[in-house]
């Protein structure tokens, strides 16, 4: 049988070295994903090699780490797109490595609950009461609903890498999920959280946050499009200054 | 943000060259950088104003210099770069600018085809402009 070469980053902590590439040769079947041959690896080969996977199905977000120099994930990707080989595996790029391809997320956390993903209400109503949405409502955010927290768009973006306090791709485009949802009222709350310089100013549009998400969730349009709504609420701050946007 | 300090973990540095090793990015570096090239022309406009302000001699002088080599040099690479910056730029409107008529925004193509309209209705009008009254 026909075999590939896959080199993998190894980080193990605990054996105090630096980290390093190791190679490993596996049969290259057709059928395999990349996160198939990790598994394989990791069943058949070399037990302590660390990965992060779940749904093997392009769900939950959890299995993404750079292949031959690009942010995919795993579960995604066919093995055989690569032949003959050889595949570098590498951990998510602008993160803290916690060991192989396992990578530390709690700042993107941070970063998720900073843009209040939820529904803001001025006064919450009862709780009998509904709030109905036509489909042409729906349609205003459904493509910024569709994220699934894999981070493949922070990995990509030269801004994150160079300023960690950067809110991100992902977590902008989440603000503006709820912001564009009829239901919602906490625009101004976010706006207020997300003018600063660690908000969607930040951003210098360089677009491979879009190129890269597996979902078209489309995170630089989304942050284009707040940051024209950012200039919009300066400008009326300031030619109205009693109106009710101050 | 310092929960995920742990000197345990590994952090790969960012180089100064990051932007070397990817179309896109030295696409968007060079994007950022023709931004020069925006206002070396905004800058001549001016001088020229200012020159034509103090009369024929002062528009003859503004010709004079500008026609130094260096300068033809200088405004043909400006001017590429502008061009550069423009297209970019035009094609990047569209994900900043959604417009909705009716129930379904308007398609990526025309907001980037009004754009281009815009332009070349312009510089017509400034072309005609120029050349009717000389
Ligand atoms: S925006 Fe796309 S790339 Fe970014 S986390 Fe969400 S699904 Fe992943
Ligand atoms: S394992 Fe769930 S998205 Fe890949």
């Amino acid at each position: 049988m026909e075999t590939i070469e896959i080199e993998v980053f190894r980080y193990q902590p605990e054996k105090g070295s630096d980290p390093a590439f190791q190679t490993y040769e596996i049969p290259l079947n057709k059928d395999w994903v990349i996160l198939d041959a990790l598994n394989h690896i990791k069943d058949h080969i070399d037990g302590s090699l660390s990965f992060r996977w779940s749904c093997r199905m392009g769900v939950c977000g959890s299995c993404g780490m750079v292949v031959n120099g690009k942010p995919v994930l795993t579960c995604a990707t066919f093995l055989e797109k690569f032949a003959p080989g050889p595949v570098r595996i590498e951990p998510l790029d602008n993160f803290p490595v916690v060991r192989d391809l396992v990578i530390e997320m709690s700042d993107f956390l941070d970063k998720l609950q900073k843009v209040k993903p939820w529904i803001i209400r001025e006064e919450e109503g009862s709780t009998e009461e509904e709030y109905l949405q036509t489909p042409s409502q729906l349609a205003d955010y459904k493509q910024y609903s569709m994220c699934i927290n894999c981070m493949l768009c922070y990995s990509a973006c030269p801004v994150y890498g160079l300023e960690p306090g950067f809110t991100g791709p992902a977590a902008l485009a989440l603000a503006q999920r709820y912001n564009m949802d009829s239901r919602d009222q906490g625009n101004r709350d976010r706006m207020e959280a997300l003018s600063d310089d660690t908000g969607m100013w930040q951003c210098t549009f360089v677009g491979d946050c879009s190129a890269v998400c597996p979902k078209n969730v489309d995170p630089a349009g989304a942050i284009q499009r707040y940051k024209v709504e950012g200039a919009t609420h300066w400008w009326k701050t300031l030619l109205l200054p009693y109106g009710k946007d101050r | 943000m310092d929960k995920s300090v742990n000197k345990q973990y590994y952090r790969k540095d960012m180089s100064i060259f990051w932007w070397t090793r990817k179309w896109t990015h030295i696409r968007f570096i060079l994007r950022e950088l023709t931004s020069l090239s925006v206002a070396f022309f905004a800058l001549e406009i001016v001088l020229l104003f200012f020159s034509v302000s103090r009369g024929p001699e002062g528009y003859q002088t503004f010709v004079a210099v500008i026609s130094n080599p260096i300068l033809i040099i200088l405004n043909f690479i400006a001017f590429v770069g502008l061009i550069f910056h423009s297209v970019t730029w035009f094609d990047l409107a569209p994900k900043a600018m959604v417009i909705k008529v009716g129930k379904r925004p308007l398609p990526a193509i025309v907001i980037a085809g009004s754009n281009y309209m815009g332009w070349i209705v312009v510089s017509v009008l400034i072309f005609w402009f120029l050349t009717e009254n000389t």
